[in-house]
């Protein structure tokens, strides 16, 4: 094990995968001289050529329409994303070429693709600071990843490049430098499609992902140490597809359940997971299935505001301490 | 209007829209001749034949789909001589992007009439071999194909190829931004692509007049740095030398072209479009001489490289080829649910496994 960075995991996955598989390239805007906008790529156009690690002009549909075709052509391609919002963009892509060749054409050409993007916030504004995850993780055909520690940012992200199918692969902009123990083993995935209990509990389990992962696990110590309230954390890690299964089994045991998430309340990705849950744990349920996330205002500039605005373990202690 | 301001129109077949195109068949009549008798032995009659079997499927398909045998079917009646000339001039190896439009180019490599028709008939039986005919699946999406065949012919110099890729569009499709990032894209980074876009001048109803205020569109080639082409879309020959030119570009490492064949959307845009409805049936019509098979067979048969006679029996034996062709679909099983939910993802992660999606979603405890 070695403790290391989310930035350092994710690079780390890149790097080693890059150097296992001659397939793998990136693709990104400012990936080069810049290291990425979240100095991800550091030093791997130095150490790997910008054939293989590849400047892009300002055009994302354009960059991943071109991994598609890349990958269509036998590439491993990752393609950067600056941000998750600049990735809307690019959803005619996403959504009508990559998602759908394997699907349109018998399982003949799949596409091993990779878009890696950011989600998060800190005082970027309105159009800088969404979540879109819930979009992404509506569409069959997609795979949908949104690591929450270091470990996983590696191991899923090795995954991600080795799956035969089209990744959207989420990062969190307040995570990259938190950091994490990770195992020292070359090439050890992470399953996609497989949840983690990341803190086990009686009374209670917080579903969360991402950077509200570290958020629920904060509200289970305050409600353990103030309430004496025993809380069960499940990260999703994957979203789609998603892992019921982990949940259903969680919901047996403590028959209360608050789903976290960041992005808005209205269709949002943890509105379609309790609609989900509600009808396979029902007679499991002693209380309705309680729900953090945005409220429906995009997020101002103001740090202020944007900081009454962010769920955050407060919320979710509230919603639990409701629920009792 | 009269007919002679119609005639004498920017648009029209002798108008300015085709002045200065690359033309074999527009030549005068001693130099027509000499070119096609220059032509390497058989070639001429290879084209033609590839016009007469995609002309053959195209009007078939009209026929079936009127029959309710298949769906909605884009017809490209006109555009046989910028697709035969495309395949021809390029390597079975290089890559072809078609959209909706050039739905059977793959037949040109082998493929049987019946799978582009099947497709037709949303069966899964019409998934033609993609990477056998190195024909990429259909893009229905406007523009979509640009950036695949980018990042193909990229790929492909990766991996220390000489392939090409070569993209079809038409006039409409310039004007979404992913023609614009694929050709931006594909000059910085020096990707062995053509992009072939034919000015049939209709995108459905919408004028190209009203699609950009560019006369001709290979003029957008300047602001990528890349070389843009112009040839007469009704002529075989023309657009062969055109491919030839532009993938010996793409193979030696000097990167994409657009090419911009000129012409007129001589049919429908779909099976489910009526042009009279909003373009003057009289411009049509004066267009329709220019049909590019009969115009390239009757040039044949003038240089002396071949008789009527000839060329009947390619066109008849295209047809026979397709109606038989078309007689087999109904056989054809229709599918069943469960083909095509096990096809969304390649790798299926047991969280998506039909056991596990199964109605009611998940058995209830007690």
């Amino acid at each position: 094990m070695a403790e290391l960075t989310y930035r350092e995991a994710v690079r780390g996955a890149l790097r080693e995968e890059m150097l296992r598989d001659q397939r793998v390239i990136l693709m990104g805007e400012s990936i080069t001289g810049y290291g990425g906008s979240y100095a991800v790529t550091k030093g791997l156009v130095e150490e790997f050529g910008p054939k293989r690690v590849m400047e892009t002009p300002i055009a994302e549909a354009g960059i991943v329409g071109f991994a598609v075709g890349a990958a269509m052509g036998g590439l491993r391609p990752v393609a950067e994303l600056m941000t998750v919002n600049f990735a809307l963009l690019a959803l005619d892509q996403i959504v009508n070429s990559a998602a759908k060749f394997h699907y349109m054409f018998g399982g003949q050409w799949s596409v091993p693709l990779v878009v890696r993007t950011v989600s998060g916030f800190g005082q970027l504004g309105p159009t800088h600071s969404q979540t879109f995850e819930g979009w992404f993780a509506s569409v069959p055909g997609l795979k949908v990843v949104m690591p929450a520690t270091p470990a996983d940012a590696k191991g899923l992200l090795l995954a991600a490049i080795r799956d035969p199918d089209p990744v959207i692969f989420i990062e969190h902009s307040l995570l990259y430098s938190t950091k994490g123990q990770v195992p020292d083993d070359d090439g050890l995935e992470v399953p996609i499609g497989r949840a983690a209990v990341v803190r086990e509990g009686d009374d209670i389990t917080l579903v969360s992902y991402s950077r509200m992962l570290l958020q629920a696990l904060h509200a289970a110590e305050v409600l353990e140490r103030e309430d004496g309230v025993s809380c069960e954390v499940i990260d999703l890690r994957t979203l789609r597809p998603l892992d019921y299964p982990t949940m259903v089994r969680s919901v047996g045991r403590t028959h209360r359940l608050v789903v976290c998430g960041e992005d808005w309340r209205t269709g949002g990705f943890g509105a379609s997971l309790l609609s989900e849950l509600q009808d396979r744990s029902f007679d499991d349920l002693d209380a309705p299935i309680a729900r953090v996330a945005m409220r429906d205002i995009p997020l101002p500039y103001s740090r202020r505001l944007e900081q009454v605005l962010i769920p955050g373990s407060q919320q979710i202690v509230d919603a639990v301490r409701r629920m009792s | 209007m009269s007919e002679i301001e119609l005639v004498s129109g920017p648009d029209a077949p002798g108008g300015e829209l085709m002045a200065g195109v690359a033309s074999v068949l527009g030549a005068p009549a001693a130099e027509r001749r000499r070119s096609l008798r220059q032509l390497p032995q058989g070639l001429a009659l290879r084209l033609y034949t590839a016009m007469a079997r995609l002309r053959a499927f195209d009007e078939r398909a009209v026929i079936l789909q009127r029959q309710g045998t298949i769906g909605t079917y884009p017809p490209y009646y006109g555009e046989e001589a910028v697709q035969a000339a495309s395949v021809l001039a390029l390597d079975d190896r290089d890559w072809l992007f078609p959209t909706y439009r050039q739905n059977a180019v793959a037949t040109l490599r082998g493929c049987p009439p019946e799978s582009p028709l099947l497709l037709w008939r949303g069966n899964p039986a019409g998934w033609y071999d993609v990477h056998r005919y190195r024909t990429a699946p259909i893009c229905v999406p406007v523009a979509t194909n640009y950036p695949h065949a980018v990042g193909a012919a990229w790929g492909s110099r990766l991996r220390g190829e000489s392939t090409v890729a070569l993209a079809f569009g038409g006039d409409g499709s310039t004007s979404p931004g992913d023609f614009h990032e694929a050709c931006n894209l594909a000059a910085v980074v020096v990707a062995p692509v053509i992009f072939l876009v034919t000015n049939n001048q209709w995108a459905i109803s919408t004028p190209v007049q009203q699609q950009t205020k560019v006369t001709r569109l290979a003029d957008k080639a300047t602001a990528y740095g890349i070389p843009g082409v112009r040839v007469d879309s009704f002529d075989v020959f023309a657009c062969y030398e055109a491919v030839a030119a532009a993938a010996a570009r793409g193979r030696a490492g000097l990167g994409p072209t657009l090419i911009e064949a000129v012409g007129y959307r001589l049919g429908p845009h779909g099976t489910a479009d009526e042009p009279s409805l909003y373009r003057d049936p009289e411009r049509a019509r004066l267009w329709a001489g220019m049909e590019p098979l009969g115009r390239a067979g009757a040039a044949m048969v003038d240089a002396g490289l071949t008789t009527l006679e000839a060329l009947e029996e390619i066109r008849e034996s295209a047809v026979a080829e397709m109606l038989l062709a078309g007689d087999q679909l109904e056989a054809v099983p229709v599918p069943e649910l469960e083909e095509i939910a096990d096809r969304v993802h390649l790798s299926t992660p047991w969280t998506l496994s039909p056991d596990h999606l199964r109605e009611p979603s998940y058995p209830r405890a007690g």
